[in-house]
């Protein structure tokens, strides 16, 4: 091992964590509530690095959002299978309760978002890219802001929205449904536009902070067109998934 | 797939850049060499399919940092980077 990896381990270093408790949100995605010892605390937004070693000593990392409030008592991620993914698939499918994984953070700093900071707070969630704002909108309920929210979210058929009945207990969300809407379904059933995001957010003129997350090709549309409905391109921050998201 | 597709931002590049530079990275100011532009490091697009992570400028997409593990030790070229700021 180099002196650098040792500098490095011990500033940002990898900690062996627990799996307390796994719960199954959809089809394809899973939530792990984590035992975190001497946890630093995080804001809304950060995500954390997962690493998985083989026991050919092969190692794959990946980034997860947090989907937890700062105030819960334990840290949570939530995690989207990818079917042709190296770490998804067993993070989803495979671990139980007592497995151990290895993790480091809180990482981020730019898609954050805290009551200090204040609003309104227009949210726009591409599929799993509910994740942190969900950690946003858990955050405003459990430190009773007053900020005022809106949640945009697309999602490809019911069965796929996240949180489906807690998302609806801190918030009246506007969902689109891209593949497959539900029967008798009046709401908005096509990918996210420009006449949608007016709908469903707010006016320019009040400058809401507006955090975007999903798929790449979403995250820019979506961010392209609120630049062209007037808002303020310094008030949109935004976090890509890649291609396919989670 | 193409490349468009594949990008990130400055936030997937997160935990490697603490790594790097050992404070929270993706809320400081680079000035991209190219084109003199200022954006935050979260803003910076990623792509980090290949072997190494390459960090290019939104305005001009100049390459401004890569990264790479070569035998175990990570080299980081900065020479697309006028200045960052904490």
């Amino acid at each position: 091992m180099s002196s650098a990896t040792r500098a490095t381990e011990r500033t940002i270093g990898w900690r062996a964590v627990e799996v307390r408790e796994t719960i199954r949100e959809t089809p394809s995605a899973a939530t792990l509530v984590l035992d975190v010892p001497g946890w630093p605390g995080h804001r809304a937004g950060q995500h954390v690095d997962v690493r998985l070693t083989a026991e050919d000593g092969y190692q794959a990392s990946r980034s997860y959002s947090i989907a937890s409030a700062p105030e819960d008592d334990d840290v949570a991620l939530t995690i989207q299978r990818l079917d042709d993914g190296e770490v998804s698939p067993y993070l989803v499918d495979e671990v139980r309760a007592g497995d151990q994984l290895e993790l480091r953070g809180p990482v981020g700093g730019w898609f954050v978002w805290t009551a200090a900071q204040g609003g309104p707070l227009f949210l726009v969630a591409g599929g799993s890219g509910l994740v942190p704002l969900m950690a946003m909108l858990r955050h405003r309920a459990n430190s009773g802001s007053d900020v005022e929210a809106r949640l945009l979210l697309s999602a490809r058929r019911e069965a796929d929205v996240l949180y489906a009945s807690e998302v609806r207990d801190v918030i009246e969300p506007a969902i689109t449904y891209t593949r497959e809407a539900p029967a008798g379904w009046t709401g908005y059933a096509r990918r996210v536009d420009g006449a949608m995001l007016a709908e469903a957010g707010f006016e320019p003129q009040l400058r809401p902070r507006i955090f975007v997350c999903g798929p790449t090709g979403f995250v820019e549309g979506v961010a392209r067109e609120l630049v062209a409905l007037g808002h303020d391109a310094s008030r949109i921050r935004t976090e890509r998934f890649g291609a396919t998201g989670g | 797939m193409d490349a468009d597709g594949l990008r990130l931002d400055g936030n997937a590049a997160a935990g490697m850049l603490d790594e790097i530079f050992r404070v929270e990275t993706t809320s400081a100011v680079a000035t991209c060499a190219g084109c003199g532009a200022s954006r935050a490091m979260g803003e910076v697009h990623v792509y980090a399919h290949g072997p190494g992570v390459v960090l290019r400028c939104p305005g001009c997409d100049a390459v401004v940092m890569r990264f790479a593990r070569i035998r175990g030790r990570l080299v980081a070229d900065m020479r697309g980077v006028r200045t960052v700021t904490f």
